[in-house]
């Protein structure tokens, strides 16, 4: 048994680990690094807590047996999650956390002595207050994500779900929340945390459904920092440093990522949680442009030529070729192209994935050397200089509307400048728009050509070409 | 007047939260998934909770309605923290520059 002086020490310990597991991701070659301060600091963390408690029973040997379950299962999923589920694995992995939050101040708040808060039915006010709070947003994560998790996987419409009075609804439960908390400090009544519970499940049901598909990038992040704050009150309430000073890294590094996104769309943060996005269908006066404009296409023999006569391709890639599962034939192509003496390196755009980052996993996934891959700011004025720009799986954010066009619903929106390029090849099924339901004015340039076909096909039969 | 021990932990805590500000932007963009999924791992720290609520309330009784809890968010927690560092570590593992194969 250690002293809680002792222990708070190596708390704190775990929380600088933890910090040091963050900064180890600001390059690639120290992130490994950083991965295992992590791991030595969730280590020390749950040793401290075994050896403060100093109780090696029967309840002891059931924690093991636990911890050592859902190790299996957490181990097991790691294993053998795709790339492609990465955001859906995160929502998962962040209802959990959620739901632990929620499951912690339950038992807090039913057996207060064993945390040092008072005895049941007279907990002290500001560790009711915390663990309330930390409940609260542990359940509108769980809940939350619960939603996010549907959507991204397909077993709910990514379409957004909304009602009139929707955002009034919100704002009655959330003001109702902070009214039921102020009532539960005054009596202490096992009903009313409940019924906090309860109604902060419902508002994290509420709050992602009228959420769309394309705005899921923003979701995940915002859940993310979520997680955080609630796994921060929980810390108030055990007065535990790591757990406060995990849940404000976490709470920020969300935050942070949420803005990233929102910046990368040109949206409100306001303007995503409101929802609604990718709904409306006001795309009527460039239906008529569709039937005007002629556009060019080939076929892999030709992009094959094109390419093999440049001195630099860039290659843009978006979700749509990880959808095909693209990459791999990618990669080969880019191996050819290499052998010959050509230029390329990727461009990504903040938002190619369907999370922070995603495009970037799948292309290293692809054995795709992380020094060719670039993002926006750092590559878009070598559009310019470039001969070809290889645009596969991505749309909307190659769209030169968004520069020229106010009326366009991306207007603002940070787009990569692959029109800038001599040519531009751009692999699609259709002409169908994107996700942001506008045409693509790409389409229609004089030096684009496009190659109507499955992403992983075309790739195949221009490595084929190459030769 | 002595200082309320939250005063220090409040400290703590908007003190983390501008190192959190900084680290996170230190973070390269193309590690912007493992970041989310490390933070995940982290945050399940919770299970500190989870254990003190299973340990500490069950000297007589092994299960009572606090400790299920407890038990309950072990469960969670540590699905968590495994699934959530060795994702990270398998993706890591990927960004690794190329050079030295050819």
């Amino acid at each position: 048994m250690i002293s809680p002086n002792l222990s708070a020490i190596f708390y704190l310990i775990s929380g600088i680990l933890f910090i040091l597991a963050l900064r180890g991701l600001s390059s690639p070659d120290t992130s490994r690094q950083g991965n295992y301060f992590g791991i030595t600091g969730m280590i020390i963390a749950i040793l401290v807590t075994f050896l403060s408690i100093g109780n090696f029973s029967n309840s002891f040997a059931y924690i093991l047996i636990l911890l050592l379950a859902g190790g299996a299962i957490g181990a097991f999923i790691a294993f053998k999650i795709p790339m492609t589920a990465m955001p859906e694995l995160v929502a998962g992995f962040h209802s959990l956390v959620g739901l632990a939050a929620v499951f912690v101040a339950i038992a807090a708040f039913l057996n207060p002595e064993v945390f040092n808060l008072g005895v049941a039915g007279n907990i002290k006010l500001a560790s009711l207050i915390e663990m309330s709070i930390g409940a609260a947003v542990g359940a509108i994560t769980f809940s939350g994500s619960i939603i996010a998790f549907l959507k991204l996987r397909g077993i709910m419409s990514g379409a957004p779900i909304t009602f009139t009075g929707q955002h009034f609804l919100n704002l009655i439960l959330g003001i109702g929340i902070f009214v039921l908390i102020f009532y539960l400090c005054k009596t202490q009544s096992e009903n009313i945390f409940w019924t906090v519970i309860a109604i902060s499940f419902l508002i994290g049901i509420l709050l992602i459904i009228p959420i769309g598909g394309a705005d899921m990038p923003v979701v995940i992040s915002m859940l993310n920092s979520y997680s955080g704050w609630a796994a921060a009150g929980i810390g108030f309430t055990l007065e535990n440093t790591a757990l406060i000073i995990t849940g404000a890294l976490v709470g920020s590094s969300g935050a942070i990522l949420s803005y990233i996104m929102c910046k990368a769309m040109n949206r409100s943060f306001f303007s995503v949680i409101l929802g609604g996005f990718g709904a409306d269908n006001s795309t009527s006066n460039t239906k008529d442009k569709k039937d005007q404009k002629p556009v060019k296409s080939g076929n892999a023999e030709d992009a094959a030529f094109l390419m093999k006569n440049a001195s630099s391709v860039i290659i843009v890639p978006g979700y749509g070729m990880a959808v095909a599962q693209a990459q791999h034939a990618l990669r080969e192509m880019v191996d050819k192209l290499k052998k010959n003496d050509i230029k390329v390196t990727y461009a990504i755009h903040p938002v190619a994935g369907r999370m922070p980052g995603h495009m970037n996993v799948l292309l290293a996934e692809a054995n795709v050397p992380y020094d060719e891959v670039f993002e926006l700011e750092d590559i878009n004025n070598d559009f310019a200089n470039s001969d070809v720009a290889f645009v596969i799986g991505a749309n909307d954010v190659t769209n030169p509307v968004a520069k020229t066009d106010p009326k366009s619903p991306i207007f603002g929106m940070p787009v990569l400048d692959v029109e800038k390029c001599k040519s531009v090849l751009f692999v699609k099924r259709s002409l169908s728009p994107g996700y942001a339901g506008i045409d693509n004015e790409l389409f229609y340039r004089d030096n684009t050509l496009m190659l109507f076909a499955d992403a992983k096909k075309m790739t195949e039969d221009i490595v084929k070409n190459l030769d | 007047m002595e200082i309320d021990p939250f005063i220090f932990r409040l400290s703590i805590f908007i003190l983390s939260i501008f190192v959190g500000y900084y680290v996170v932007w230190s973070v390269t963009p193309s590690l912007h998934t493992p970041l989310m999924s490390v933070t995940n791992a982290i945050s399940s720290v919770i299970i500190v909770g989870a254990i003190i609520a299973a340990l500490a309330s069950a000297s007589e009784n092994v299960f009572n309605s606090s400790s299920v809890f407890g038990y309950l968010a072990i469960v969670l927690a540590s699905v968590n923290i495994f699934g959530g560092f060795l994702v990270t570590q398998r993706m890591l593992q990927m960004y690794k520059k190329k050079k030295d194969k050819k």
